[in-house]
């Protein structure tokens, strides 16, 4: 839990090299990779995963074969331990269609539902839409004498003094703020180019303030995001504070979901702060809207389009999971930001949990509590990739694009990738997926009925 | 950030383990009381059929709302006596009892040809008609040397699974790892 997160890679990098090099009877392989990747970097070391990868296509499949024996001998190992390479569950549930499919049908195969329940149970014990969920809560480190007196003294820095001189760094930010924003807003009538110029480099600086507030070490990668028409940039979601880095940089105009009971992006903080919060972001060129109004979607739609289409604009960005993720996976990415028919350019941001666990888990805890978690840590650190803009190949579709798109940044934030809508969250997955089951199940007694 | 797992005592681990006859190791039951607490969404103490069906690789199995009659308002001893069924440690003859108490809804040790038609029922959906099923299970149920009307009991259920004809070794044991849980789920027969 304390390892940095290119420990963390290199473990993802070293689990990679160890399936495709050893299991694939390529030794040679892998001493190769473990000789000379050190002087690489961590953008490198990845996409020389990705190489291997790419360069031993049969070795996956006969390397999770031997993984699960691999982790029978892993019994022992605390369940507490979180491993970044251990298998996402749909891949080893069994499916009804593993069994012999051209065996004459008997008794015993109709009432045996085994497959059936052992995915039940597998489901039950432990499944990867949950995980998605799960905050990570810091493993101790100050369970031995010698340090534990240095933990205290972290505790007393940490509240004692870098809480207070935070806290005092964001009220002073929230008055310099304030004290530009307010006359610019509402005298400025005239010089609307100007006004808007003045506005966005305030509610940046603002943004950077929030960011100083808790020490953020961010490590932008790749060029700048520009300003120009028909581009929109989508983002993994980890919490409210990607918005904050994001806009540290750029002035992007978000779209804000409202939904009755929880809110998912920036809403909360918008109950918080009401008004104040508004005005604020409505000055960038946000926009809101209501997910159970279906009138509510098209005005939105019909917003982005024309917001996406100004020449003046800020950049628009969407986080298309819809929902906090805990930044170890990913999940479905809404199909409304890549039907938009422009530029679509992935942003991946990795948190690094060194200090904190920056996923807001919303159930949990307020928005408000979740930022003072930040405040009293160490640092927020974390790594931001501006990515190459991405366009709809010819008789792709949305949905495939919005695939395409979350593969991009799944592989270069290291995340996992789960076939689950966030939404399911607040709702039930359709009977789409059931009945899938239920066809192959179909035909195979069909099938095996038929053989005499 | 309390660990949930701390409110388990000894005693308590032992009398679950008993409960479900040594089929989990005390670590597997720590594990579980975790996943136990982050299921039971309200704290409760008992996991309700809505909380199940709030986990979306559970609610789309087809097999689900059979299950939910055996699993709504468990406790947490009744949860692992449940889970008890999938252990590697439980013998085949108790995984089988396993099987024909998810066919015998109404619990009285038979299981009639509804009760199995039911079953097929939910496996297969509107993938097959109900023609086809009922021709399908009498065709089986007449080739095993039963009648549309015999009375299936677990002595029955033994003798037509491959545990009680010739062992086949091909694809019936399926593991199945979970990351929380340390331990293989070895899946029936």
């Amino acid at each position: 839990m304390m390892k940095s997160a290119a420990d963390t890679c290199l473990d993802l990098f070293d689990a990679h090299a160890m399936r495709a090099g050893l299991f694939a009877r390529a030794s040679q392989e892998k001493n190769k990779i473990n000789g000379d990747f050190s002087h690489l970097s961590l953008e490198d070391r990845t996409r020389f995963d990705a190489l291997v990868a790419l360069r031993l296509p049969h070795s996956a499949a006969l390397g999770d074969q031997l993984r699960w024996s691999a982790m029978a001998a892993e019994l022992g190992s605390p369940a507490s331990e979180i491993d970044p390479d251990r298998p996402i569950i749909e891949e080893y549930l069994p499916r009804e269609s593993i069994q012999e499919p051209n065996e004459k049908l008997h008794l015993r195969d109709l009432l045996d539902i085994s497959p059936a329940l052992t995915e039940a149970a597998g489901a039950i014990v432990d499944d990867s839409f949950t995980r998605c969920f799960k905050s990570n809560p810091p493993e101790p480190w100050n369970w031995n004498i010698y340090l534990f007196p240095l933990w205290c003294l972290g505790v007393v820095i940490r509240y004692g003094i870098l809480f207070p001189v935070r806290v005092a760094i964001l009220t002073i930010g929230w008055i310099v703020f304030w004290s530009a924003f307010l006359p610019v807003h509402f005298l400025m009538t005239g010089h609307d180019k100007l006004k808007h110029k003045i506005e966005r480099k305030l509610v940046e600086m603002m943004c950077s303030v929030f960011v100083a507030s808790w020490t953020g070490v961010v490590k932008y990668h790749g060029p700048r995001p520009s300003m120009r028409p028909q581009q929109v940039f989508v983002a993994n979601h980890t919490s409210m504070i990607d918005f904050i880095i994001l806009e540290q940089m750029t002035a992007f105009a978000v779209i804000m979901q409202k939904h009755p009971g929880w809110v998912v992006c920036l809403t909360s903080f918008d109950c918080d702060l009401g008004f104040i919060q508004k005005t604020i972001l409505e000055s960038v060129g946000c926009i809101w809207f209501n997910r159970t109004e279906a009138k509510d979607r098209e005005i939105v739609a019909r917003k982005i389009r024309e917001h996406v289409h100004g020449v003046d604009n800020n950049p628009l960005l969407i986080f298309p999971e819809g929902t906090c993720v805990n930044n170890h996976y990913t999940v479905m990415f809404k199909k409304g930001a890549f039907e938009l028919g422009c530029a679509v350019c992935p942003v991946a941001i990795k948190y690094n949990k060194i200090f904190v666990d920056a996923f807001w888990n919303s159930r949990k805890q307020s928005f408000t509590m979740h930022l003072v978690q930040l405040m009293t840590s160490w640092a927020v650190v974390c790594d931001v990739w501006y990515l190459e803009p991405q366009f709809l190949k010819p008789g792709e579709s949305p949905i495939e694009f919005a695939e395409r798109v979350r593969d991009i940044i799944s592989v270069r934030a290291g995340l996992k990738k789960v076939p689950w809508d966030g939404y399911l969250k607040y709702s039930r997955p359709s009977p789409k997926h059931t009945e899938r089951k239920q066809q192959i199940f179909a035909e195979s007694v069909l099938r095996r009925l038929e053989e005499k | 950030m309390g660990n949930t797992s701390s409110m388990l005592t000894q005693y308590d681990i032992e009398e679950v383990q008993e409960h479900c006859n040594h089929a989990f190791s005390q670590q597997e039951i720590v594990s579980l009381y975790q996943r136990f607490c982050q299921l039971d969404r309200n704290g409760g103490g008992f996991i309700s059929a809505d909380e199940f069906m709030s986990v979306p690789e559970f609610a789309v199995n087809p097999l689900s709302q059979r299950l939910l009659r055996m699993l709504d308002g468990l406790n947490f001893k009744e949860f692992v006596a449940f889970l008890s069924a999938f252990s590697s440690r439980t013998s085949l003859q108790q995984k089988i009892e396993f099987i024909f108490k998810v066919y015998d809804s109404d619990c009285n040790g038979k299981v009639t040809f509804d009760d199995v038609l039911g079953v097929l029922r939910d496996l297969t959906g509107s993938f097959m008609s109900e023609q086809q099923r009922e021709k399908s299970l009498t065709h089986v149920l007449k080739e095993a040397g039963y009648t549309k009307d015999s009375m299936l009991d677990l002595n029955d259920f033994v003798k037509n699974s491959y545990y009680g004809s010739v062992p086949i070794s091909y694809g019936h044991k399926y593991f199945c790892w979970t990351r929380e849980f340390g331990c293989p789920f070895v899946g029936f027969m």
